[in-house]
């Protein structure tokens, strides 16, 4: 009994923690804006929405990887897929679960765009060191 | 022998351990988190320990039990320590540093002196118990402390974005902990169970690490991200 009432009550604050803790992580992105090279690619117009995330992934997965963003996009991405299953399981019975949900999935999306943006960038560099030589 | 997995958990383990180390150097942050890098350097070195006990004598044999309480008593009361650290880190503006420091001296003197209450009735050898009871007693109040730190980093709108996400990791280790130990008692002889506690164990140093690598000291973020559901 006493088991099973830590156990719930550890699972709690662990979904606590794990979702300040992709806050913590998306929120570091907030400050800056997706760049007209993404919003091009992506179609993205005035800010992302969560609905962007999956396309925007997508085109990450065309561009040369960075190391240093790999673990960020892969636990946002856990996130992501986490807010879904929320967004499915509890729409229906609290519409506040749902708009929380989706605002969620829109930083991700900028998260995910703001990678993205830093990956063109990198692209770019790239191009230029070859063309040089 | 550990099997094939505890082997591959613990090189994973050591690995980062290496890595939050090493990158704290080269990014110049060791001595800002040192009890930290301390915590990671000690469980490195109680590995090494235990390694060098297991190869001599059994899993079960009494040296082992001796050689495991042991450092991971001394393990413990390093986290706690860590703990502290940052939580003085947090209210450094506040200029009550000191008073911290005296409440979490307090708090570690007064958890000892509890455990020795409970231990000194128990027949069993003294040292021992106590090493494995403090342990224990001192992971919750560590549990505690995290989670109250956790409330007052919300409570000051804490900007700074590698204090706040190594709080948070704590606070994951902690609550993850917790759960394994609770599933542990609720079904022991689950093999998957058996490797949550070692897995856990490589959490702390590869989100520390991460945190050191991804952000600068300068990283800021907005507070009011960090509830989990905004009022």
């Amino acid at each position: 009994m006493m088991a099973a009432f830590i156990l719930a009550f550890s699972l709690l604050t662990l979904l606590m923690f794990f979702v300040s803790y992709c806050r913590s992580l998306t929120a570091s992105s907030l400050h800056t804006s997706i760049s007209e090279d993404v919003r091009d690619v992506t179609g993205i117009k005035v800010r992302a929405a969560g609905r962007d995330y999956a396309r925007v992934i997508q085109i990450l997965q065309l561009c040369p990887d960075r190391p240093e963003d790999r673990s960020g996009l892969q636990i946002v991405g856990a996130y992501y897929s986490f807010l879904n299953l929320l967004e499915q399981g509890f729409a229906k019975i609290s519409p506040a679960v749902r708009t929380w949900a989706e605002e969620e999935r829109a930083s991700c999306a900028h998260f995910a765009a703001v990678a993205l943006g830093r990956r063109i960038a990198l692209n770019r560099e790239m191009l230029a060191q070859q063309v040089e030589f | 022998m550990p099997s094939g997995i505890a082997l591959a958990i613990w090189i994973v383990g050591t690995c980062a351990g290496v890595c939050f180390v090493t990158c704290s150097l080269i990014r110049g942050s060791f001595l800002r988190y040192f009890f930290l890098n301390l915590y990671v350097i000690l469980s490195l070195f109680a590995d090494l320990i235990r390694g060098a006990v297991l190869r001599f004598y059994a899993l079960d044999s009494p040296q082992y039990m001796y050689a495991y309480f042991y450092t991971d008593c001394l393990l413990t009361i390093t986290l706690f320590v860590a703990v502290i650290s940052l939580a003085s880190r947090v209210f450094a503006e506040l200029n009550v540093s000191g008073y911290v420091r005296l409440v979490a001296v307090l708090l570690l003197l007064g958890t000892a002196g509890f455990t020795y209450a409970v231990v000194a009735q128990s027949s069993e050898r003294l040292a021992t118990r106590f090493a494995l009871e403090l342990s224990q007693n001192l992971y919750f109040v560590g549990l505690v402390l995290t989670y109250l730190l956790w409330g007052a980093v919300l409570k000051l709108q804490e900007t700074r974005t590698r204090l706040v996400q190594m709080i948070l990791s704590l606070g994951l280790y902690f609550s993850a902990y917790a759960g394994s130990y609770a599933l542990v008692n609720l079904a022991p002889n689950s093999e998957i169970v058996q490797y949550l506690g070692p897995i856990l164990g490589c959490f702390l140093p590869v989100s520390w690490a991460l945190t050191i690598m991804r952000y600068s000291e300068d990283s800021r973020l907005t507070p009011a991200r960090l509830v989990a559901v905004p009022r």
